[in-house]
């Protein structure tokens, strides 16, 4: 992402909302589906733009789960703890993700590939133990299979769209 | 007015007055820990739950106005259970470390634990780990402590208009902390200590200074020195039974000797001494028209930050002068160290402050290094010097009366009104009256600038002028302020103002972070009248004659604004960035 360019994107999403009341959120929205997150130096362009202090900024960003304010993984992938998910084993998929990649859910990779994440009902519970990668649904999930589907997306390209983060928060 | 019922008792008060105020024209009070009287309701803590009669309803007495035809109960043994949970709630994401904590014996937490009688923790403890924030060096942010009652946050956007400290996330992962977790030093803190002060637990509490004092002390090979500034006086007492506002400065000299400091001085004179040089520089400006108008004070450390971070086109009307503790270092390392052959190398200046941002001010800029030294070394808070005298072992009210030293102590009345909003206004009138008519004032008091009002905007008259001020305290009112002379700047008009006076803190520096807890209005007020009284009881009350500020000027300084004033007693200012990182 260029500097200058991304400035003048932003200017160009703040003028389109300027004078909109919930200017904020909507102009916040657009750079997230943009980007995949909203860059601290975005944030601190739109407090001057918007003239809003960047501790409320960072209320709003902090508050709903949707928006993130680091840059996501190449690859999100996504653990279910809703009931039946949870119940059926989630948490143990959850372990072994962190094991294997070393991070802990809502980080991402040294190496900037795998972003892990927990969600609240993905809306399949039959399948449950539910996971996602990059959107895509994996049921049933056993501890074991977990490896193989890593590797296969070791080397893809995301599927990432960038406005869903299959998360219900 | 509204008629109702609490606890049976009929009760009227006027419209809009909450359950928790009229509860307490019935001598009850409704425990709370979010709700401080200087801040709106936020309803956070859950604390003041009462009961309306004929409803199952439970409400919050700090957010719900008492209607007409209530009957309300505050106390029964259903509420009282209400209540002892959530202080034991609470305490499960509290760390048991009281012991060893800044706020023990002093904390609202605490004191409800006690209150409630809680003997067991029925829930499992969950803390959370977040680490400490000393990286202002003036407060420490424990976020483990943190009840999350919100006052910090209130205080810091909505009275303070500094915005660096908010709520992150939500849920249990609710935190205090400046926008996207970065140090209070990278964020846009001005280090008032508002937050510490508001805060009913240890989670923000000033870094205490106080042991490297007494090692200071200790120490043969050092020259210890103290000064106290105006607002001390008038609060120290609460922290040993004396009623608000009362003026403990000869004990307080006494003590300070006893303690073990070789000089005992008052920041009063080193008010005295900014007068004679702000003064100078109004005059220049005024009469001379050399300099923008208006002038700007600046013996606020966290109005000068401010300044520098939020309001860098305004510099160019700042007061040059230093404030009157850093001048008092100054000239405690040259002019009192020659005087007494002190190798100021050995020299320890203590400062006693209302303030915690004047431990940030002493290595501001280089120009704290103006005697070749740091001309202060350390700055103690209202709150250590109360831990300091218990630990001393001196029965503070018992002490007797003593005078300071006094080359560098002997103070006017212009000088001890500095810790109040519109005292250096007020003092600064007195002397450029002077020095503008060389007659003597027909009456000394320019009572339009006292008290409380956030913003105060008078004319006064001096010799054949009018001159336009304004006073401002707590930060959120100086953008009226600015806003106006920014305005009249762009149509090229005359200044709004040629004289503003602002301090961080409302009420000033007797309500200043480093004070004595619970500071409320009425607080506010009887610790200024403790400062106008001795103003009124001063022999010499305008800086200009002092004999001892004379007598500077005479042997040391030459004249204000003069070649070894602007030495010593000057500093510039620098535009910084809001947020370093």
């Amino acid at each position: 992402m260029e500097t200058a360019e991304l400035k003048e994107t932003v200017q160009n999403i703040v003028n389109e909302w300027k004078d909109r009341e919930g200017n904020l959120i909507m102009i916040l929205h657009q750079i997230q589906n943009r980007y995949g997150y909203v860059p601290r130096e975005v944030s601190l362009q739109l407090s001057e733009l918007l003239d809003i202090p960047l501790a409320r900024i960072y209320e709003v960003l902090t508050f709903y789960h949707y928006f993130k304010i680091v840059k996501p993984g190449k690859h999100r992938v996504s653990v279910c703890m809703g009931t039946a998910c949870y119940l059926n084993g989630a948490p143990g998929l959850l372990n072994e993700l962190e094991h294997l990649l070393g991070v802990s859910a809502g980080e991402t990779t040294q190496d900037g590939l795998f972003q892990v994440e927990v969600v609240r009902c993905l809306g399949c519970c039959g399948l449950a133990p539910v996971m996602t990668v990059d959107g895509k649904i994996f049921s049933s999930v056993q501890k074991d299979d977990i490896a193989k589907i890593l590797s296969d997306y070791s080397h893809k390209e995301p599927i990432f769209s960038s406005g869903d983060t299959g998360s219900q928060a | 007015m509204v008629n109702a019922v609490i606890n049976g008792m009929a009760v009227e008060v006027e419209k809009g007055t909450t359950i928790l105020d009229a509860a307490k024209k019935v001598q009850v009070k409704i425990p709370t820990l979010c709700k401080h009287p200087d801040l709106t309701a936020s309803a956070a803590c859950g604390l003041c739950i009462v009961r309306l009669t004929g409803s199952n309803k439970m409400l919050r007495a700090c957010s719900t106005p008492l209607e007409e035809g209530m009957d309300i109960v505050t106390h029964d043994p259903e509420i009282i259970d209400v209540r002892r949970t959530i202080v034991e709630l609470i305490l499960s994401n509290h760390p048991n470390d009281c012991l060893k904590c800044g706020r023990n014996g002093d904390c609202e937490l605490q004191t409800l634990v006690a209150e409630f009688g809680i003997r067991e923790e029925r829930f499992e403890k969950i803390l959370k780990d977040i680490p400490k924030d000393d990286s202002t060096g003036t407060m420490v942010l424990e976020p483990q402590k943190c009840i999350k009652c919100g006052r910090c946050v209130e205080v810091c956007q909505d009275m303070q208009d500094v915005w660096a400290l908010s709520f992150l996330e939500r849920g249990f992962h609710t935190r205090i902390s400046p926008a996207g977790d970065i140090k209070l030093a990278d964020s846009p803190c001005v280090r008032c200590g508002q937050c510490a002060a508001h805060c009913p637990t240890g989670a923000i509490f000033e870094k205490d200074d106080v042991e490297k004092v007494w090692k200071a002390i200790q120490d043969p090979e050092k020259y210890c020195v103290v000064q106290i500034a105006p607002a001390v006086r008038v609060a120290i007492g609460e922290a040993f039974g004396f009623k608000p506002g009362t003026n403990l400065t000869r004990k307080l000299y006494a003590l300070l000797k006893r303690i073990g400091f070789k000089a005992v001085f008052d920041t009063n004179f080193g008010a005295d001494v900014t007068i004679m040089e702000e003064g100078s520089e109004f005059v220049q400006r005024f009469v001379h028209k050399k300099g923008k108008l208006p002038l700007i004070t600046t013996c606020c450390p966290s109005w000068v930050d401010f300044m520098e971070k939020f309001h860098g086109d305004m510099i160019d009307y700042f007061s040059s002068c230093k404030s009157p503790h850093e001048i008092l270092g100054v000239l405690s390392k040259t002019y009192y160290a020659q005087e007494k052959k002190i190798d100021p190398a050995k020299m320890v200046v203590v400062s006693i402050m209302p303030c915690t941002s004047k431990k940030y001010e002493i290595t501001r800029t280089n120009e704290m290094f103006a005697s070749g030294y740091q001309d202060v070394d350390i700055v103690l808070t209202t709150r250590e010097l109360a831990r300091m005298v218990k630990q001393s072992g001196l029965d503070f009210a018992d002490l007797p009366e003593e005078d300071p030293d006094h080359m560098l102590g002997d103070y006017t009345g212009a000088g001890v009104i500095f810790g109040a909003t519109g005292g250096v206004m007020e003092a600064a009138l007195r002397t450029a009256y002077f020095m503008v008519t060389e007659e003597k004032l027909p009456k000394v008091q320019f009572t339009s600038v006292r008290g409380l009002k956030g913003i105060k905007e008078t004319v006064i008259r001096i010799g054949e002028s009018d001159i336009r001020i304004a006073v401002a305290h707590g930060l959120a009112n100086v953008e009226y302020v600015l806003q106006r002379v920014r305005e009249a700047i762009q149509r090229n008009e005359e200044p709004p103002y040629h004289f503003i006076e602002v301090m961080a803190c409302l009420g000033g520096c007797v309500g200043g972070g480093g004070q004595p807890y619970g500071v409320t209005d009425e607080l506010r007020k009887l610790r200024a009248q403790g400062l106008y009284h001795d103003d009124e009881n001063q022999e010499i009350r305008c800086s200009h004659d002092n004999p001892y500020v004379q007598k500077l000027y005479h042997e040391f300084l030459g004249k204000p604004l003069g070649k070894r004033s602007h030495e010593l007693l000057h500093t510039e200012y620098h535009p910084r960035p809001i947020y370093r990182k």
